[in-house]
């Protein structure tokens, strides 16, 4: 059973897609797909805890042994990865069914969730495949279910929202696809583990610089660093609430996964961050990304617009981890993978609640409004405090390796300007909070009912974990530190 | 006419080719305000990886892989094969980039990316 874990990651929700397509009524494919989305919850804490103990785990898909056969290969980093996918997506999965039968037409429900499911194959996919080309065939897969997920919008704006996120994620996937067939010119291999030995007797030519360029040019259009992230807000805002939570909690991690995978292990730190410019320009590009982003978002009235640009801001933070490229900081790039996925799941789907009550989450509209959604609110702000980086939340935690990062490497103004940052990040979440609390309730609001409890109960989870792995960071801080060991080639 | 001046001062001419189809695809993504001419570029832009993939695969006297007694030198065929997979992918992102044009159609009366900003703006 254990020998494949691996490949039934991804063959569950792949072959359960077709499946919820064909079942006839809304809720036989939500509790389909919900029952799916457990089962790989609980396939992904099995290989954890088989990757925990046995180091590294290698699949040969239709026992074609590598290099020339596709080989599915997971260690301690994307283990991690792939437990953080899966529990977003178990954990949204309850919270979807209301939400989506009120914004999703009944007709079209069962589609939403086929797509949801590709979406999250697509998303596994890349996190355990082991071979170049496979990964921009599960990128695709993702990318085009996650189109198809934000144009469900009940705006018409999600439209062009998705319209734009399909040409900017297909000249990204163009970009990663040049890279890949570069680097095939050069090697002629495909599998990663045999990519790195044979790419650095031929690192120094100009073929093997391109396929760098190319790789984490489109690599960084998928995660949405600055100044590539034009597509992410508009995306975010206009999606369905679900959908809006599962994309922030996951789609720019498995990103930042495909990057560290590309940087460390098939380039390698040496030719990344030594023969390569990279780590100084991901370093200043993640110092304007919290900047400009935080400060954009200050001046959001749309309270989910406000949350993608802080999204923008936060991935600024875990590049500024990587392009630190030591122990340090790729942990704290790692740390806040997870607790990024955290925070921001738990604030959209607290967005997902309001927008069920109130059909808005504009902030004139919120007025008042904690006096009747209590728990939302609270679950609004409790993921704020998160956000800002107070103690005892997992924000704080990130937050605190990031710095210790910065100042290992004598970084001091880039240190401050973390902290600067949150103080940003402070501002406009007490903004939210202020309108909500101490404005009095408009007129049109006082009917207005708390949540449902399916919706409350999710959302809390998420929260209920932002202040459980902020106070224990044995588990989070010890994988994310042998995940970043291996990266580096220290240790294991 | 002798060509073989012409080629081998441009050498190989077919990434020449890729790179005037890949920027030319990419120009008319983002310079033409109609969402259908903005697919086409995309798909263009996406063919010139194909021709890409596909002249790395050329071998030198190599004919097509396929088995035949008396030959042993062969094109490549991996790269035909990703391509098969990548041309796939292509057609699938341009059919649901168009149904979302028909979509915005549909939303806005018109698929000119002035006019919905416009629109957008008036709202």
């Amino acid at each position: 059973m254990t020998a494949h874990l691996l490949i039934l990651q991804v063959i569950i929700p792949l072959v359960s897609a077709p499946v919820c397509l064909l079942l006839r009524g809304d809720r036989a494919a939500w509790a389909f797909t919900l029952t799916v989305s457990w089962a790989v919850l609980a396939n992904a804490l099995l290989l954890l805890n088989t990757v925990l103990a046995a180091g590294s785990l290698s699949y040969a898909i239709g026992a074609w042994a590598g290099p020339f056969g596709i080989e599915y290969r997971v260690d301690t980093a994307s283990a991690f990865v792939v437990l953080i996918v899966a529990s977003v997506g178990a954990v949204v999965l309850p919270f979807a069914y209301k939400s989506v039968r009120h914004e999703i037409p009944a007709e079209r429900i069962g589609l939403f969730y086929t797509c949801f499911l590709l979406c999250l194959t697509g998303l596994l996919g890349i996190v355990v495949t082991g071979d170049a080309f496979n990964l921009f065939v599960f990128l695709e897969i993702s990318s085009l279910s996650s189109y198809t997920l934000i144009s469900l919008g009940r705006d018409r704006r999600a439209l062009t929202a998705a319209f734009q996120y399909l040409v900017m994620g297909t000249i990204g996937a163009t970009f990663i696809l040049v890279g890949v067939g570069l680097m095939y010119m050069m090697t002629g291999t495909l599998n990663m583990a045999d990519l790195a030995e044979r790419l650095s007797p031929v690192a120094d030519t100009r073929t093997v610089r391109a396929a760098f360029a190319f790789l984490t040019v489109g690599v960084s259009l998928k995660l949405a660093l600055f100044p590539l992230h034009l597509w992410l807000p508009n995306a975010y805002t206009y999606a369905p609430s679900a959908v809006s939570a599962f994309l922030a909690a996951t789609a720019t991690k498995v990103a930042v996964y495909v990057l560290l995978r590309f940087f460390f292990t098939v380039f390698g730190v040496e030719f990344s961050f030594e023969a390569m410019p990279v780590g100084q320009i991901l370093s200043m590009l993640a110092v304007v990304a919290m900047l400009v982003a935080s400060t954009v978002a200050l001046f959001q009235d749309d309270i989910k617009r406000m949350l993608a640009y802080s999204s923008v801001a936060q991935v600024g933070y875990i590049i500024l981890g990587i392009s630190l490229a030591s122990v340090t900081g790729l942990t704290a790039g790692i740390i806040h993978l997870f607790n990024h996925a955290l925070m921001k799941g738990a604030l959209f789907l607290a967005m997902g609640c309001l927008f069920l009550r109130l059909g808005s989450v504009h902030i004139q509209d919120l007025q008042g409004i904690a006096r009747r959604m209590p728990w939302t609110m609270a679950a609004f702000l409790l993921g704020g405090l998160s956000l800002i980086g107070v103690p005892l939340t997992t924000g704080f935690v990130s937050k605190w390796y990031l710095v210790q990062a910065a100042l290992e490497d004598n970084r001091w103004v880039v240190a401050v300007l973390i902290l600067f940052s949150s103080l940003l990040a402070v501002a406009y979440v007490w903004r939210v909070v202020e309108i909500a609390y101490f404005r009095p309730a408009r007129r049109v609001s006082l009917r207005v009912a708390e949540a449902p409890a399916v919706m409350l109960v999710p959302t809390w989870v998420l929260i209920g974990a932002n202040f459980y792995f902020g106070i224990d960071t044995s588990l989070t801080s010890a994988l994310a530190r042998r995940a970043a060991e291996t990266f580096l080639g220290i240790g294991t | 006419m002798d060509l073989s001046g012409f080629f081998s001062y441009w050498g190989l001419y077919n990434y020449w080719i890729v790179v005037f189809l890949m920027m030319t695809g990419f120009y008319m993504v983002i310079a033409r305000p109609n969402l259908v001419k903005k697919m086409a570029g995309l798909f263009v832009f996406q063919t010139s990886v194909f021709i890409l993939f596909i002249s790395m695969a050329k071998v030198k006297g190599g004919t097509a892989p396929i088995l035949v007694e008396g030959v042993s030198t062969y094109s490549n065929p991996l790269p035909h094969v990703l391509i098969l997979t990548a041309i796939v992918v292509g057609v699938a992102t341009t059919a649901l980039g168009l149904a979302l044009v028909v979509r915005i159609n549909e939303a806005y009366g018109t698929i000119d990316e002035d006019e919905i900003h416009s629109q957008e703006e008036e709202s």
